[in-house]
């Protein structure tokens, strides 16, 4: 079995892709803590899944359709007593566009 | 009479024939979550208050005969993960801290329409993830048998409270055995029932492909009356199937002959404590006795199942939490820069270590590179693994099995290590990856007094020889009642609390 060893750029991406903050500890933490788990999650390897087709669900699942029809009331104040911040009827957030 | 004592279905019974009112039995468990809840805190909530004005309600309905189910009247609690309008629902986590729900989930909705009175929302592991409620951010669950050890996880706070007669039933979620290991550990009843079964519209998702949501309650009886209510076909949930077998107290006949159970082997190995072993072998011995046929048998893949349990789960739950960004409901962090700091910033101060650590694997096997070798593997093995399920249902009704390798392990000695806890999840994994239903019923208890359950794993759709088989067995045994107030009194010399003395005021 190949020990797993996770770059200190690997981390980086994982934490872009799962939009984490950590500071070195939590890091150094994390990578030794991922290692480990994927050193077993590896035993996987034993076995040969050659032409097994993966199963998301346990059962054939189909899409279900319906009409795409409003069927609830406006909650929105409600909703929005919820939000860390609103305004006017919508949600706050940091300013994302220049000017 | 003590009211605590009684099941659901008796205490629905004596509310219905007007021998208990639906105040005295909210009363009851509003007293007692008063007494026991500074030692075990198994809710994150409780409003009496609105429970009492419920039970105002239910009552009128009761007595008009509107209301006429065998759970009308009775007071439950909900797991934190299940939305509950105006109730706050936080999933034990920072970041829900402060969420009120504008709706209720389909299983609540239901049970709520057959008489339920809501007590309050019940602890539970962050987001789910954990074997021992010591993940939530509201402070640890107390075992009610012995309160220097957890009560199991993730639903470790609803099954303390019906353990400790907190409540007479509660729900639970069960994504990889957050129902069955910690009844198992706490001495009661749950059910994780097939996939699809219980709409899971409203229950807050960890990993949506596995999650169901199930009873806990004080017996078999309890535990089919419940999932009853609860189990139905809803279009707000796009994986709901429509079951026409859902009667499933017709299947509580004391009746062994004709179940052909099966023992995997391999389950009583390594690693399992010969207490547990001893006592869930008795459990067969006892159907074998009431004229089920038992033998052992050899199931394949089970050491695979964890491996492929923790990448999927964790793939699953990195895209679900995604939600989590501090916008629309939830915490939000007091100092950043621009919006991307903002995110990060919120979810690493708003999330535990443990949720922390799967969604950092879940995006990892997800990431380009390595989705291949992780994640389409982890689905190529999970279709294997259903696969010997199959296979053993062909010859099988019932596989008979341990809830976990031991009794609840002490408060503080699991966090540490992150894989060894993930390990005690062996027996329970499986069949939530194959979509099958299984019961856990107490069976025992080890020389600390920490209750024991036996597992049973039914095919998909049928609960009912489950439900048959556990039922057969409970019959051989007289319940079991963890009585704090008795705990109590004989450590205080305090008196018992009775209806028509103390209690009845």
């Amino acid at each position: 079995m190949v020990e797993n060893r996770i770059t200190d750029e690997t981390m980086e991406y994982v934490g872009i892709l799962a939009k984490l903050k950590l500071s070195q500890e939590e890091k150094e933490q994390a990578k030794k803590d991922m290692e480990k788990i994927l050193d077993y999650i590896d035993k996987l390897n034993e076995l040969d899944t050659d032409g097994v087709e993966p199963m998301s669900h346990a059962f054939d699942l189909h899409n279900v359709f319906r009409e795409d029809r409003v069927e609830n009331e406006n909650q929105r104040d409600q909703m929005l007593s919820n939000a860390p911040e609103e305004k006017n009827g919508s949600f706050v957030v940091p300013k994302t566009v220049e000017s | 009479m003590n009211l605590l004592s009684l099941t659901a279905v008796e205490l629905g019974k004596k509310i219905h024939s007007k021998e208990v009112s639906v105040r005295e039995a909210v009363e009851a468990c509003c007293e007692q979550i008063e007494a026991v809840e500074p030692e075990i805190h198994s809710y994150v909530t409780t409003d009496r208050e609105a429970a009492l004005k419920k039970a105002e309600e239910i009552q009128k309905k009761i007595d008009q005969g509107e209301l006429n189910g065998p759970l009308a009247g009775v007071p439950a609690a909900i797991k934190d993960n299940l939305c509950t309008k105006g109730w706050k629902t936080t999933c034990s986590s920072k970041i829900l801290e402060n969420f009120i729900p504008t709706y209720t989930a389909e299983a609540v909705g239901r049970l709520e329409e057959a008489g339920a009175v809501l007590l309050g929302k019940t602890n539970m592991d962050e987001f789910a993830m954990g074997s021992t409620t010591e993940t939530s951010y509201f402070g640890v669950t107390k075992n009610p048998w012995n309160t220097k050890h957890v009560p199991g996880g993730s639903s470790g706070g609803s099954c303390a409270a019906v353990a400790a007669e907190e409540c007479f039933y509660a729900l639970g979620s069960d994504t990889g055995g957050s129902i069955r290991q910690p009844s198992s550990f706490c001495g009661v009843t749950g059910i994780k029932p097939t996939y699809g079964t219980v709409s899971r519209y409203g229950l807050i998702a960890y990993g949506s492909s596995l999650d169901q949501i199930g009873p806990v309650a004080k017996d078999v009886t309890d535990a089919a009356a419940i999932l009853e209510v609860i189990a139905s076909y809803d279009k707000k949930d796009s994986t709901s199937i429509r079951r026409r077998d859902t009667d499933f107290t017709s299947a509580l006949k004391a009746e062994g002959k004709g179940l052909k159970i099966g023992i995997p082997k391999s389950y009583f190995g390594e690693g399992i404590e010969t207490e547990v072993k001893t006592s869930v072998l008795h459990a067969a011995e006892v159907l074998k006795q009431q004229g089920a046929e038992v033998e052992e048998f050899d199931l394949g893949l089970v050491e695979y199942a964890i491996p492929a349990y923790y990448v999927i789960a964790s793939a699953e739950a990195s895209s679900n939490l995604a939600r989590f960004d501090g916008v629309k409901y939830g915490y939000r962090t007091p100092d950043y820069e621009g919006l991307h700091d903002m995110y990060k910033k919120t979810r690493s101060e708003g999330f535990g270590a443990e949720v922390k650590r799967r969604i950092m694997l879940g995006s990892f096997v997800l990431s380009s590179g390595y989705y291949d070798a992780y994640y389409l593997k982890a689905l190529r093995t999970k279709a294997l693994i259903k696969q010997a399920f199959d296979e053993a249902f062909k010859t099988y009704d019932v596989i008979l099995a341990p809830a976990a390798p031991t009794t609840a392990p002490k408060l503080g000695s699991s966090l540490n290590d992150p894989l060894k806890m993930y390990l005690g999840d062996i027996y329970t994994i499986s069949a939530n990856l194959a979509g099958l239903p299984g019961i856990c019923v107490p069976c025992g208890k080890d020389k600390n007094g920490l209750p024991i359950g036996v597992q049973m794993l039914g095919n998909c759709f049928e609960e009912k020889k489950i439900l048959q088989a556990a039922y057969t067995y409970e019959q051989t045994r007289t319940r079991e009642r963890c009585d704090l107030a008795k705990k109590r009194d004989t450590a205080y010399g305090t008196e018992q609390k009775t209806i028509g003395e103390g209690a009845g005021r």
